[in-house]
């Protein structure tokens, strides 16, 4: 009962604020919204036996990608209400195809059926948590995929300090070659000052 | 009893929430992005239902790495809409036509 009842806690509370994010005239309020759907999504994760990936949804999501996201709405200057607009216009090719997309999908659902002899073996481990179970496969069977996603996340902080990165002109700053290549000899100037005189 | 067919559900809904938010928010790339994280969360609330409901954990594992492509996927746009922000002085999609694609 406890279950049902927490399965439509965070299902109604996700698709309302999924549709919070599409339809909330402030971007800020949208990702806000979209913050508000991850933790409801991290509960849904949870209910079905992935705490790991509920706990990383909540780290990666809500910690970096949609602080992000505020971050450059923030950050950026845009009249957010002059690219508003013409909602109107497009509201019917939106729900037409958002329509077709719900049909083929409910007929994907009405025409799928759970066959139990074309299961595959269960591979989850049983008692033990589900972190281990993934460490479990994560090092041994996906290592390629693994090492690849570290690679993907490698080019993105390259690429995003590269695409972001400028230099202005004017600006002091230290330079550490032309530190390094001082010489005492013409650093240093020996003067003989006069006691009440100046040089 | 709450089952596969409902978690599916929830993430049907949400998908469609995520297309629909595309074709509405034409203008606004940021509201596009965010729209595009939703599905993505969609398609990871898919495979984690199946996960479970098939005892493999290979679902899970997948999860993860749609995680780590999603992550990466809004930080390179977000640079490239601060930087298009930076040149153009706005971000309407609209006015994004420099290479006359």
């Amino acid at each position: 009962m406890i279950q049902v009842l927490a399965f439509y806690l965070f299902a109604v509370t996700a698709v309302i604020a999924g549709v919070m994010v599409v339809f909330s005239r402030n971007p800020v309020h949208s990702v806000l919204w979209l913050i508000f759907a991850f933790f409801s999504s991290a509960g849904l994760f949870v209910m079905m036996g992935a705490e790991f990936l509920a706990m990383l949804l909540m780290i990666v999501y809500v910690g970096a990608v949609a602080v992000l996201f505020l971050f450059v709405v923030m950050m950026l200057d845009v009249d957010f209400a002059e690219l508003r607009g013409r909602v109107a216009e497009y509201l019917p090719i939106g729900l037409a195809i958002g329509l077709v997309m719900l049909m083929q999908l409910s007929f994907g659902f009405l025409a799928w059926q759970d066959v139990d002899a074309a299961r595959p073996a269960e591979t989850m481990a049983r008692g033990v948590g589900n972190a281990h179970q993934l460490g479990e496969v994560i090092y041994t069977k996906y290592v390629y995929a693994f090492q690849a996603s570290g690679l993907i996340l490698l080019v993105a902080m390259i690429g995003a300090i590269v695409l972001t990165l400028r230099h202005r002109e004017g600006v002091k700053k230290q330079s550490v070659m032309s530190q390094l290549y001082r010489d005492p000899k013409e650093a240093v100037v020996m003067r003989d000052v006069k006691p009440g005189g100046s040089l | 009893m709450i089952g596969l067919t409902h978690y599916l559900g929830v993430a049907a809904m949400l998908f469609v929430i995520g297309v629909f938010g595309i074709f509405l928010n034409r203008k606004n790339i940021i509201i596009i992005l965010m729209s595009i994280e939703l599905m993505l969360l969609a398609v990871n609330i898919n495979f984690v239902a199946f996960s479970t409901h098939l005892g493999d954990i290979g679902g899970q594992v997948f999860t993860l790495f749609v995680l780590t492509v999603a992550a990466a996927e809004a930080a390179i746009g977000l640079a490239i809409l601060v930087c298009f922000h930076r040149n153009r002085g706005t971000i309407a999609v609209e006015d994004v036509n420099m290479m006359k694609g």
